[in-house]
């Protein structure tokens, strides 16, 4: 039987997590692409648009990201379209992900207070304008410390992807724990690489909503 | 011609109606103050004129401007008359000049230069030249609210119409507020002021609007109408009951 040291099964979920990375970058800008497109159906004035959106958000935030990667992997195989699993898993992030920034980032439109459209209003400005020059220069900032935050939940749904078959960092780990038999060891890597990626997100998004809050008290 | 022209305005929140069919012309360089309690609708009508609230029925006019509830009459409509708020509405993330330039960049297309040179101008004006560069946060309220007085003229209206624009002062910044207000009525401009400052109305307003269950309930000139009142509704706001 051969024998597997500590550095050939950490190589091994090292590789593995490129994918992970590449997945969470992926569905990160993706789904910021998306979003920032359903943001503006929402906020906008168009009804049809607005409605769009919402259901959008509502269906994407109800069910489990399980199950979205199942009906994106099974569900376009139903019509004889062959899914590899990378596109499956891409897609139901990508849409999993922008579901979510949509209601982050609204919130930080909305809680720009209503005063700064009237007042922008008042001086002329047209609803680009109002948008573009008052109301998204101070909900950017608002956002920025959320929105990186969130990029950890990203991460962490990749795991899920494992399920479809798609090979990043969690499906390493099982693939290993079967050749080498040491899921403790192999499982808790597979947790320090995680970690590792994670911890640094959530602490700059600390470090972010401090430094922006105090530049927003005293500029 | 009146400036500015409202013909039978009412307007409902929903089943409540607080605008009852008003009537108010107001001549080039007059200086109105309405007063009257909360719930009066004093505020609305002025929020009306300026297209912040729609009307139900009726028309207001401004030097020829109709309010409709398009972009384009509005922004004619809002290119004619300023507004200053009761919390001042600053523009945050842009220092006190940057307020100043924005609208005038964007709505007038003004070049940057010049539009700075009219900032400094309007700064100067509301006695705040040294404060170009600061943030709104780091401006008393007074200053603040000098700052959207100075924003407001910037874009050149022919009238402005102030909301409460004290309210939110402690007492000793309302002076050098009011001292602005009242250097622009001294050079003439058109003022419509929502305000329970009535000293500062029997001084410098040239016809006072008491309004009450939005209706415009009395109206005439400040000594007639805070000596000589005519209605109990209006003895009984000023205390006179």
């Amino acid at each position: 039987m051969t024998q597997f040291t500590l550095w050939d099964i950490f190589r091994n979920l090292l590789l593995a997590t490129r994918w992970t990375i590449l997945l969470s970058l992926v569905s990160f800008l993706g789904g910021g692409i998306l979003g920032l497109i359903l943001l503006f159906m929402r906020i906008g004035h168009n009804r049809a648009a607005q409605f769009f959106s919402k259901i959008y958000v509502e269906i994407f935030q109800g069910t489990p990201l399980l199950m979205q990667l199942f009906l994106a992997f099974f569900g376009l195989g139903l019509f004889g379209i062959n899914v590899p699993a990378w596109l499956a898993a891409g897609v139901a992030l990508i849409a999993w992900t922008a579901a979510f920034l949509v209601e982050i980032w609204r919130g930080c439109v909305e809680s720009v207070a209503s005063g700064q459209w009237e007042a922008a209003a008042s001086l002329g400005m047209g609803y680009l304008q109002q948008m573009r020059y008052v109301i998204l220069p101070q909900a950017l900032k608002i956002a920025v410390a959320p929105t990186v935050g969130f990029s950890v939940q990203v991460i962490k749904g990749t795991a899920l992807t494992s399920i479809i078959g798609f090979v990043e960092l969690s499906k390493a780990g099982s693939v290993v724990t079967n050749a080498t038999f040491q899921p403790f060891t192999v499982y808790g890597l597979v947790a320090l690489l995680y970690f590792a990626l994670c911890w640094p997100l959530s602490k700059s998004s600390q470090i972010l909503e401090r430094k922006l809050n105090v530049a927003h008290r005293n500029h | 011609m009146s400036l500015i022209e409202i013909t039978e305005v009412r307007k409902s929140f929903g089943p409540n109606e607080v605008l009852k069919g008003i009537n108010l012309d107001i001549e080039p360089g007059e200086v109105i103050a309405i007063i009257g309690k909360s719930g009066s609708g004093k505020s609305t009508l002025l929020r009306c004129i300026n297209g912040l609230e729609s009307i139900n029925s009726g028309s207001i006019s401004v030097a020829g401007a109709q309010l409709l509830p398009d972009e384009l009459h509005l922004k004619a409509l809002r290119l004619k008359v300023g507004m200053i708020f009761q919390q001042f509405n600053l523009f945050p993330h842009l220092t006190a000049g940057g307020n100043v330039i924005l609208s005038q960049a964007v709505v007038k297309k003004t070049p940057k230069p010049e539009a700075e040179a009219i900032a400094r101008q309007m700064l100067d004006r509301v006695g705040l030249a040294a404060k170009f560069d600061a943030y709104p946060d780091e401006l008393s309220g007074g200053q603040q609210q000098r700052v959207a007085i100075a924003r407001a003229l910037a874009m050149r209206p022919i009238a402005l119409l102030c909301d409460e624009i004290t309210s939110a002062l402690d007492p000793e910044l309302v002076g050098e507020v009011l001292a602005v207000v009242r250097s622009l009525a001294a050079e003439g401009m058109t003022l419509l002021m929502v305000t329970h400052e009535m000293k500062f109305a029997r001084d410098v307003c040239s016809r006072v609007v008491f309004m009450h269950h939005g209706k415009v309930h009395e109206i005439g000139r400040p000594e007639a109408v805070f000596a000589n009142p005519q209605t109990p509704e209006l003895k009984q706001f000023l205390g006179m009951l």
